[in-house]
């Protein structure tokens, strides 16, 4: 047994797993994230109609956010958990700017235009988990209870900022990834209780306060023929689209609801329906395989992790990641009611993918910068 | 590692692998909903799909022609595309609907509104029957919501002068009048199906499968000789213009087959042109509207006479002072005739010689004469709308109705009717059946009077085309042609006009061997003369000579043959 600290970076790349390692990235979560964005590919082409400029234009983003996870990968964790508050406040900061004079796109107020328009909401998916993390690092765990209130209140804020905008999607997901953090920190497990019930409980007052075209797709959820030519056409066109695919689909390109645009949303929040209908069962269950790999990576890396932010941050990010995927295909299979969620990294659109590979890079960077003892 | 140890990494552990096992119940969720979606729904979602993008679309079938017995084409198909549209898909998009209305020539504000108006409609005629070049412009544009049909529009290159006879179909391409009614069925096609992928827009993208391919029409020939409608429509025109007559029909028959070679009517009208669609000019006069033949009824009234037994052709009627009481009737002729045979009857036409006859036949045997003659029945022309005429029935004569139906009077045909009448004595006797539509076998024929009867009344009536007759100008150089001509009086509301007539004349010729059966009818002559010698028997004679030279008849009276002919002299009546 010896130590092998920092002596792998300098022997001669002979193999590509020495490559990885000297980028500080992990080949199996590199491989199920490379199939899933193959598959988006795939699928993207169909749904834009075969145009191979949309192909190009997503594979371009694609690399951004690959450049954004190789670049998240070099950073330690230990100065992560450094910035960590600062980002939380930062980003803070520009969600209130963005209520102030934030530009308005299909209703809502969410972006930000300075040289390139983006959404600081973005930021706050890694901010919020990270700022977490890092305030319960040195603290003893499992934490005590006005430890959980401030945590509680870190989340309220950038949520609710997010959810006027209105960004119900994204304000879940932080929600979520703030919860997976004070879960994963260890809690008593009358306050889990607790929170269930309080969240039930909730549910008569959230829906006093959604717009009506969230109350509708709620409804909708239950039953979609109610309204089949408004909000339930959604739901009802991409059930067809899965359905008629079949165990083993129509094939690559021959989706008739998809091609014939029937299905609305094809290539963005409904994607999962043309990879339904055009690869059948068996083309989803891959993808959702692939999914799971990269989630059940990501929870390896989060217990083998060697100290309390990496390890909570590792896990959280894994749990959210999954999430979204869940949100996105159970709404897309009429599980759920439609909410925005993008299917991660197969949708089309680049700024959820930059947060996703780039919550990825911190999770190979927490992976790759242990302080290894060999066996 | 020491920190490993610790409680609370245990329970992170722990933690850890509750969390991979909820993550896996999830995915256990959605694998189940896929299977349920994919596995056990995957029929009635498949059908769902289908019922979406799957449409059964109709292909138009072209209509059958309609030719003339030469094979002319008298009515043709030809394709069209119609521009429809969905309004729903373009009632909120101004930009396209100006767009779609500057391609079609249309008001943007006006079409605005008409969609406006229809706007919970799905399928609205935009214009219909463009020609295809144009149509397919109009596709370029790409506008959604906006479609073409192929359709068939009809186009009858001889125009007005079949018009009367071919009738016309509507936009839908639908036979409206005469034959394109009459033969509806059998010229329209079978339109076909096809099973096509249709986009959300309605665009029809591909095909999927044929279903059943378009069968065209059925070819329709008709009997008419296109050679010889162009010349009685010219002729006829050009007597009714001179004449100034209100209207005015011919019929020239085949007699050897009951074709009818030609059928032409004035005012006439152009089916090519739906702006002159109306009744008084499409209007079939010589096969739905009947005149009282009058004097031209007389031949029938001879033969009959000569069936019955009780005449011969050398019998001789004695009209004594030139006039005769009927009751309080008093029936004349135009001066004193005196003693007479029956020829001379007909050359000068004795109205009282005629009365005397058709008094002296039993009524029950005089009617159905005139029935198996063909008068007061349909024809078998099959043509919409034909008229059966009027023949009261002998039941119900009075002595004064047995009277004047000798002279052609109290009863009434179709110009039709009367050449079919004038056919039979022309056939030797027989009757066959007319017919607009190619005969291809002579139709069985059916007796009507001996062959003898026939050949006598014929001897006689080329008496009346002769100068000793009142029919001298329907004479034909070359050809022997018999015939009658008829002057009847307009029944008005207020009875008989006395400035109001009909100029008929019926014709056959040749003599030698009949093969044409012609009649003319002009109705309300107003330029002066009046009489059918001197208004019908001269087109009589120019449509006769043009008809005999188009169908390569020998002449029967050439100058040294032997037989006399008709001495063509101009003479007035």
């Amino acid at each position: 047994m010896s130590l092998a600290l920092e002596t792998r970076s300098h022997r001669p790349l002979t193999t590509f797993g020495q490559l990885l390692a000297r980028l500080h990235l992990d080949g199996i979560l590199l491989a199920g994230l490379v199939g899933v964005m193959a598959i988006g590919l795939l699928a993207i082409y169909s749904a834009k109609g075969q145009q191979l400029p949309e192909v190009t234009g997503q594979l371009a983003r694609m690399m951004v956010a690959l450049a954004a996870m190789l670049l998240m990968a070099q950073v330690n964790p230990v100065w992560l958990r450094r910035v960590a508050p600062f980002a939380y406040v930062g980003g803070v900061l520009l969600l209130l700017l963005v209520l102030l004079a934030g530009e308005v796109g299909k209703g809502a107020q969410r972006w930000l235009n300075v040289g390139i328009r983006f959404q600081p909401s973005e930021i706050m998916k890694l901010a919020v988990p990270m700022a977490l993390c890092a305030l319960l690092h040195d603290r003893a765990l499992p934490p005590r209870f006005p430890m959980l209130i401030l945590m509680l209140m870190l989340i309220a804020v950038p949520v609710l900022m997010i959810a006027v905008q209105p960004d119900l999607g994204t304000a879940i997901l932080i929600t979520l990834s703030g919860v997976a953090v004070i879960f994963l920190a260890g809690i008593a497990r009358r306050w889990i209780i607790a929170g269930i019930v309080l969240a039930l409980a909730a549910m008569p007052a959230l829906w006093l306060v959604m717009h009506d075209y969230q109350r509708s797709r709620v409804l909708t959820m239950f039953d979609p023929t109610s309204d089949p030519l408004g909000a339930g056409y959604h739901i009802i066109q991409s059930k067809i689209a899965i359905g008629s695919g079949g165990v083993f689909g129509k094939g690559w390109l021959n989706g008739t609801q998809g091609q014939l645009e029937f299905l609305p949303e094809r290539s963005t929040d409904f994607i999962f329906a043309v990879i339904g209908e055009e690869f059948g069962l068996l083309g989803a269950l891959l993808l959702l395989l692939l999914y799971l790999v990269v989630t059940a990576r990501g929870l390896v890396i989060a217990v083998l992790a060697q100290d309390t932010f990496s390890r909570l941050m590792a896990g959280a990010l894994s749990v959210t990641f999954f999430f979204y995927v869940f949100v996105n295909t159970a709404m897309v299979m009429g599980l759920l009611p439609v909410v925005g969620v993008p299917l991660p990294l197969v949708s089309a659109g680049g700024t959820s993918m930059v947060t996703l590979l780039a919550g990825f890079g911190i999770l190979m960077s927490i992976h790759t910068h242990r302080k290894l003892v060999t066996r | 590692m020491a920190a490993r140890q610790t409680p609370y990494y245990r329970s992170f552990n722990r933690r850890s692998a509750l969390v991979g096992g909820l993550l896996l119940l999830a995915g256990a969720a959605l694998v189940a909903r896929a299977v349920h979606l994919q596995v056990l729904n995957t029929d009635f979602l498949n059908e769902q799909a289908a019922a979406r993008h799957l449409r059964v679309a109709t292909i138009s079938a072209a209509r059958g022609p309609i030719t003339d017995r030469h094979g002319e084409p008298l009515a043709v198909s030809t394709p069209v595309d119609s521009v429809w549209v969905n309004p729903r898909q373009l009632v909120d998009q101004p930009q396209q609907v100006a767009l779609l209305a500057r391609a079609l020539q249309m008001d943007a504000d006006g079409l605005g509104a008409r969609l406006a108006r229809n706007a919970n409609r799905e399928f609205l005629y935009l214009r219909r029957h463009m020609h295809p070049a144009d149509a397919a412009a109009v596709q370029a544009l790409r506008i959604p919501g906006v479609h073409l049909m192929r359709e068939y529009r009809r186009f009858y290159p001889a125009g007005e002068v079949t018009g009367h006879l071919l009738g016309f179909t509507n936009i839908d391409d639908v036979g409206q009048e005469g034959l394109e009614l009459a033969f509806d069925n059998w010229l329209r096609g079978e339109p076909g199906r096809n099973r096509v992928l249709r986009d959300r827009m309605g665009r029809i993208i591909g095909q999927v499968e044929s279903i059943a391919l378009p069968r065209p029409g059925g070819e329709l020939a008709t009997s008419l000789d296109l050679r010889i409608q162009y010349l009685a429509y010219r002729e006829l025109k050009e007597t009714v213009q001179r004449h100034r007559a209100a209207a005015g029909s011919v019929v020239v028959l085949d007699i050897q087959t009951g074709e009818v070679l030609a059928l032409v009517n004035q005012p006439a009208f152009n089916p090519n042109d739906r702006g002159q669609l109306d009744p008084d000019r499409y209007r079939n006069r010589a096969i739905t509207d009947i005149i009282e033949p009058g004097s031209t009824l007389k031949p029938v009234l001879v033969a009959a006479a000569l069936e019955s037994g009780q005449y011969t052709p050398e019998s001789y009627v004695d009209t004594g002072p030139g006039f005769l009481m009927v009751g309080n009737r008093r029936i004349e002729d135009r001066q004193r005739l005196g003693r007479m045979d029956l020829a001379t009857l007909l050359a000068r036409s004795s109205n009282v010689g005629a009365t005397m006859i058709a008094l002296s036949l039993d009524p029950e045997y005089f009617h159905d004469s005139l029935r198996r003659f063909g008068v007061g029945r349909l024809t078998a022309s099959g043509f919409p709308g034909e008229s059966a005429g009027l023949l009261p029935h002998h039941r119900n004569w009075r002595q004064i109705n047995q009277a004047t139906l000798g002279y052609g009077y109290g009863l009434a045909t179709t110009p039709l009717q009367l050449a079919q009448a004038y056919a039979v004595l022309g056939s030797g006797g027989l009757h066959r059946p007319v017919s607009l539509l190619k005969v291809e076998r002579p139709p069985i024929a059916r007796r009507v009077v001996t062959p003898e009867s026939a050949a006598a009344v014929l001897e006689m009536m080329e008496v009346v085309v002769s100068p000793q007759g009142t029919g001298i100008r329907a004479a034909v150089a070359g050809y022997r042609v018999a015939g009658k001509t008829g002057t009847a009086r307009k029944l008005t509301p207020t009875g008989y006009a006395d400035d109001r007539h009909t100029a008929i004349f019926g014709g056959l010729a040749p003599v030698s061997d009949p093969r044409l059966a012609i009649v003319v009818v002009i109705d309300e002559p107003r330029a002066g003369q009046f009489f059918g010698s001197e208004v019908a028997a001269p087109l009589f004679s120019s449509i006769a000579a043009g008809a005999l030279r188009l169908l390569a008849v020998p002449p029967d009276a050439l100058p040294g043959s032997g037989t006399a002919g008709n001495t063509v002299i101009a003479q007035s009546p």
